[in-house]
């Protein structure tokens, strides 16, 4: 029962600490939410009104309707026509346009008379997905301008064609798959930030061995300073869980619960890495050093924004140290799969073990690091 | 004692305490030079839009000679790995359990309908959780069916379809590699943690630590304060973006075909703004749990995330891009990705470096009326 007021007084404390200034109050709500709007809508791989340069040398009725279906796709968006070679190079180069689409002069009569019609394109590479994803779209298009042109003329269909259909995200929005991961990416963020300094300031101040002369046992500092960081994760957490719901209307398709699991196991781990940070720093500014240059590897190799399939197989082995990996399965799993508990279990465990171990290092860094 | 010789004097002072600050702190000089090492490692290595041996299950419900040449098409292909399943019912669990990211379902009356009237169909299933992903993958997936196309009529005696081909052509990189794209941008990611997070952290330790008065009580002007404070910073920052430049060419062979001198000049210009990012955010915040919270979202993360870096800007939200606007690291980013992927595009270059000049003045200006030799601001 004293074990239980001393942690009680300790964690209430801390609450305090964080919560009676004014300026880390705000740093508290006001960013996150900042954040997870304009993040929320900003962080997307999906193009819209692609810029499009037309140079169409053939000016026949079937180049006006392949340039009509590509300038009547949302994708696209006609910004230029042009009549020569020289124009194409000023345009890309200044990135008034990302795409030129050139129609040489034979382009209908090599259609008419059942040759292949090339059509070239110029696409701005600067930016290789984009380039990547701006030229899928053309795929398509040209897929559908080739089977209506064969059901126009009557010629024979394609002996074989493509059903392409996508699982768990229809409509391939990249929205549902970066705001769940916005979830996990703030959470951490911030309960890094707040465990990270916890000891780190007591350390500056000197009051840290103050309270190590208490009765209080490491164990019992442990639980004190790791109560705070869970519940304002938690409660951050929740409530951008439930923008996501509500206002970026990803689906929820799965066990709540499950999710709620992996939330404080993930918090779990991620407050036994901010604490034993903070207990490694001397200093505030070391604290938060330290802090950022966890943070930053750790989204970076989480399959927030790019997949870890396609890491280099070293890097995709120290993934397996990083919480955020399993937690952003899970968000994932979860939001667009309609995951439970049994298909998640892979995901649970690591993060425990990490949370224990990280732990247990912080508690025994509080007394052997003495400075 | 003549006037300019105090201010000299009292400059140097000041710029002598401030490097020996950094040089006596290991944080400052780890952020500088191993914080951009680490970086450009991260990002070159560990982020890749690149998809490469695709895990693909590949649904043969009939096995005969033009499955097997449609699988083989697959199995010829560098972008997939593929692993042959007898049901489809497999391999959609297999798709559950992510073992495979895609499913390509040729059914058992594939080759009657091949020959006969009509398309036969080759069913595809998409893993959609990462759409960027299943969008390439699908790109992926229709060159193969194209190419496999083309042979299989060739067969046939059909030598050309009459059908419209493209023949793309991507400037500035033809291979595609999005390390030649990811790299040079983060060199304004780099350059903004140290302006802005770096000074920001410093400034305020200054305030939270009392020696603020102490510098305050002493002559220096307030003008000599700020310079003397800059400086170091902007020669550590600078050093840290020659480091980018130099693993961009030398580790990561992305190409540099503008001009040094242009990436010299606007890094310098970037840095003053980045600098003056991070004075003001020390201004406001005075302790450096706050600068170092502020710094992260207000300069960091839009850095990341709205300077098109890795998001295409043309597509966000109109909202959205009006805010881009004020991200000092879009101009940059623009003019990275021209100088070292296209050459010295002037109108690029020039634009951009006009609004980042005016971003610089602008936040040095707020700066500097907002720091007063006062106590109580």
């Amino acid at each position: 029962m004293k074990a239980f007021n001393r942690i009680l007084a300790l964690t209430v404390k801390e609450l305090l600490t964080i919560l009676k200034d004014k300026r880390s109050r705000f740093v508290l709500i006001v960013p996150p939410l900042l954040q997870l709007f304009v993040f929320g809508y900003a962080a997307s791989f999906d193009l819209n009104d692609i810029a499009v340069a037309v140079y169409n040398e053939d000016r026949s009725a079937p180049s006006r309707e392949l340039i009509a279906h590509i300038t009547g796709s949302p994708h696209f968006n006609l910004r230029a026509t042009i009549d020569s070679d020289q124009a194409i190079a000023p345009l890309i180069d200044n990135r008034d346009v990302l795409l030129v689409v050139h129609i040489g002069p034979h382009f209908s009569q090599r259609l008419k008379d059942g040759r292949q019609a090339p059509v070239q394109l110029i696409l701005d590479g600067r930016n290789s997905n984009t380039a990547l994803l701006a030229l899928g779209y053309l795929r398509s298009i040209v897929t559908d301008f080739n089977q209506s042109w064969t059901r126009q003329q009557g010629l024979p269909e394609l002996p074989a064609v493509l059903q392409m259909r996508a699982w768990f995200n229809q409509s391939l929005l990249s929205r549902w798959f970066i705001v769940p991961g916005i979830v996990a990416l703030l959470t951490l963020v911030v309960t890094i930030t707040v465990t990270g300094l916890s000891v780190a300031r007591e350390r500056e101040a000197g009051t840290f061995d103050q309270l190590l002369v208490t009765p209080m046992r490491p164990v019992e500092i442990l639980i004190g300073k790791s109560l705070p960081g869970i519940i304002i994760g938690m409660i951050e957490g929740s409530f951008i869980l439930l923008m996501a719901v509500f206002w970026f209307e990803v689906p929820l398709r799965g066990s709540l619960p499950a999710l709620y699991l992996g939330m404080f196991l993930f918090l779990l781990s991620a407050v036994g890495i901010g604490l034993m940070i903070s207990s490694l720093a001397v200093t505030q500014q070391q604290g938060i050093l330290g802090a950022f240059l966890f943070l930053v590897p750790s989204v970076i190799l989480s399959g927030f924004a790019t997949p870890i399939a396609n890491m280099p197989a070293l890097v995709q082995q120290l993934t397996y140290l990083n919480p955020l990996r399993y937690f952003l399965r899970i968000l994932r799993g979860v939001f667009l799969e309609g995951n439970d508990y049994r298909l998640l279990v892979d995901q649970y465990w690591p993060m425990a073990v990490i949370g224990v171990v990280t732990l247990a290092l912080a508690a025994w860094l509080f007394r052997h690091r003495m400075v | 004692m003549t006037p300019a010789a105090a201010r000299r004097m009292r400059l140097v002072g000041m710029l002598r305490k401030e490097s020996l600050q950094i040089i006596r702190d290991p944080s400052s000089i780890a952020i500088a030079f191993v914080m951009p090492v680490v970086l450009l490692l991260l990002f070159g290595y560990g982020v890749s839009l690149d998809a490469r041996d695709i895990p693909l299950a590949i649904v043969v419900e009939q096995p005969d000679a033009n499955t097997a040449s449609l699988s083989g098409a697959f199995q010829r292909s560098p972008y997939f790995r593929p692993a042959p399943y007898r049901t489809i019912q497999a391999a959609q669990r297999a798709l559950d359990e992510h073992a495979v990211s895609a499913i390509v379902w040729i059914r058992n009356d594939f080759s009657r309908r091949l020959v006969g009237a009509g398309s036969a169909d080759i069913g595809v299933i998409v893993d959609g959780v990462d759409a960027n992903q299943a969008r390439i993958t699908e790109g992926y997936l229709q060159g193969v069916w194209q190419t496999w196309l083309v042979d299989y009529l060739r067969g046939q005696g059909v030598s050309e379809l009459a059908a419209v081909s493209l023949e793309p052509r991507i400037w500035f990189n033809a291979a595609v590699r999005s390390r030649d794209f990811l790299v040079p941008g983060l060199i304004a990611v780099i350059m903004t943690l140290i302006g802005a997070m770096l000074t920001s952290m410093v400034v305020a330790r200054e305030w939270e630590r009392g020696t603020m008065e102490a510098l305050m009580v002493t002559p220096i002007r307030i003008g000599e304060m700020a310079f003397g404070k800059l400086l170091p910073y902007f020669i550590l920052g600078m050093g840290g973006m020659l480091l980018s430049v130099i693993m961009a060419l030398y580790v990561f062979d992305v190409p540099l075909r503008g001009s040094f001198w242009v990436l010299l000049l606007t890094s310098a210009l970037f840095m003053m703004v980045a600098l003056g990012m991070g004075l003001l955010i020390s201004v406001v915040a005075r302790s450096q749990f706050v600068a170092g919270q502020l710094s992260i979202v207000a300069t960091f993360l839009p850095a990341f995330i709205l300077s098109g870096f890795i998001f295409e800007i043309g597509s966000m939200p109109q909202a959205i891009q009006v805010i881009t606007h004020v991200i000092p690291a879009r101009y940059f980013v623009d003019i990275l990705h021209s100088v070292f992927l296209a050459g010295n595009i002037w109108p690029i270059i020039l634009a951009n470096s006009a609004a980042l000049l005016v971003m610089a003045v602008i936040f040095l200006g707020i700066a500097r009326r907002k720091t007063h030799k006062r106590l109580d601001a």
